[in-house]
């Protein structure tokens, strides 16, 4: 629970630094002169797309209870006049009868639309995407100026066991299943702009549909190796006080010196955590838009903030408002995570000589041990003593 | 490497079989938003 309040106080940070316009004051507007109706400034507030407080409209729904007698003029609407019935319906404040199934079917005006698609095309792509290439750019810039980060006298030519079989199973599952989701939610978010242009529609719908189909069933596969990783790996991602160290000396990474480290430093630890906490919230947020209306979560996380935090958040939420917080969540989450583990991927990859091995067949270097996790290469090599000689 | 290929391919496998599971438990979309009545399959 906690990591879902923390989850959504930071998701209304971002979308209030994201969207100044909901951050808006609304001015108090004086109606006595049209009894309570729109005024003119509501109308000029509303052309120069500033907010306005609509609760003169939303909240004036009549009254059934001054119903007319039956024999009456106004007898068939009761104490409701038609404006009444028509902001009952634009304010989703009426409860139709509907033949067809579903929470969403009684829905039949919500205007949350435009502002999540707005948000979604608007703010979520560009500072996405630029935190995307920013983090790529770093990466380069890094590289170019600390170059590869190399084992120290070279190589020791011994290997040590630094994972299991299983324990790179839950990783590549885990790893393959993101980039697919990665990839093929860009696709989905950022298609339309980018890719149109460049292949044309019919390649793009096709190349969209499979995206779709992929991302929706892949995730599957990513749960569960967050699950099998989680398992496998929290004993090991305990903070403790060495990570302190390890931080202070930057984990040796702008000098040559190493800064002790059991199985996990604390950079991986902070991966770990990341992509755990993370990786649980937009398996959430991706489990609310596959089962669409079924498990809606925004209204209750706002209620418990609001408590919290005394806030005013929205709890009355439609269907399709949960569905579009859902989104835009899920796409804040995956943009995040993206930049982790682009980072992740540069660390263990090309930014360090021996790195890869400890996930490519779980041999590590003796040596690039020693510098890397050097407590974590003595128990190992304590237990095996210990194994020698019972 | 073949650790890693083949959680790849476990992937794609879990990937393949989670809509047929769902649709075996009645989470396809046609079971949650129209009744059986009114199905065309």
């Amino acid at each position: 629970m906690k990591s879902k309040l923390l989850g959504a106080a930071v998701f209304v940070l971002a979308t209030l630094m994201l969207n100044p316009v909901w951050a808006q004051e609304t001015p108090t507007v004086d109606r006595t002169a049209t009894g309570g109706a729109q005024t003119l400034e509501d109308i000029l507030r509303r052309q120069e797309q500033l907010k306005i407080d609509e609760s003169f409209r939303s909240e004036n729904l009549g009254n059934p209870a001054n119903a007319a007698p039956i024999s009456g003029q106004l007898g068939t609407l009761g104490g409701r006049s038609d404006a009444d019935i028509w902001r009952s319906i634009r304010y989703n404040r009426i409860d139709p009868t509907v033949q067809s199934p579903g929470p969403a079917n009684t829905v039949m005006i919500q205007d949350g639309g435009i502002t999540w698609y707005k948000l979604r095309e608007g703010p979520v792509i560009t500072y996405g995407g630029s935190a995307l290439s920013g983090i790529i750019l770093l990466l380069v810039v890094f590289y170019f100026v600390r170059g590869r980060i190399m084992i120290d006298g070279g190589p020791a030519g011994t290997t040590i066991e630094r994972f299991k079989a299983i324990e790179r199973f839950g990783h590549w599952l885990l790893a393959g299943s993101f980039i697919a989701l990665g990839i093929t939610g860009l696709i989905t978010l950022m298609g339309r702009s980018f890719l149109i242009p460049v292949i044309g529609l019919d390649a793009f719908s096709t190349l969209a549909t499979g995206s779709k189909w992929l991302h929706n069933n892949i995730a599957w596969a990513f749960m569960l190796g967050l699950v099998m990783t989680f398992v496998m790996w929290v004993a090991h991602n305990i903070p403790d006080k060495l990570d302190w160290q390890w931080l202070k000396a930057g984990g040796g990474i702008f000098t040559n010196n190493h800064p002790s480290a059991k199985k996990f430093n604390a950079g991986q630890k902070i991966v770990f955590w990341t992509v755990m906490v993370l990786g649980f919230s937009v398996s959430l947020s991706g489990l609310s838009l596959l089962f669409p209306f079924q498990l809606p979560m925004f209204a209750d996380t706002f209620g418990v903030i609001n408590s919290v935090l005394g806030t005013s958040l929205p709890t009355d939420l439609a269907p399709h408002e949960e569905m579009q917080y859902a989104n835009i969540w899920h796409s804040i989450v995956a943009f995040v995570m993206m930049v982790a583990i682009i980072a992740h991927i540069y660390i263990g990859s090309v930014g360090m000589e021996g790195a890869f091995d400890a996930m490519g067949n779980g041999q590590v270097d003796l040596e690039w041990a020693r510098q890397h996790h050097d407590l974590w290469v003595a128990e190992v090599e304590s237990k095996q003593d210990k194994g020698g000689s019972s | 490497m073949k650790v890693m290929i083949s959680a790849f391919v476990a992937a794609l496998v879990i990937a393949s079989l989670a809509p047929v599971v769902l649709n075996q438990f009645g989470w396809s979309s046609a079971d949650q938003t129209s009744s059986e009545s009114v199905r065309l399959d």
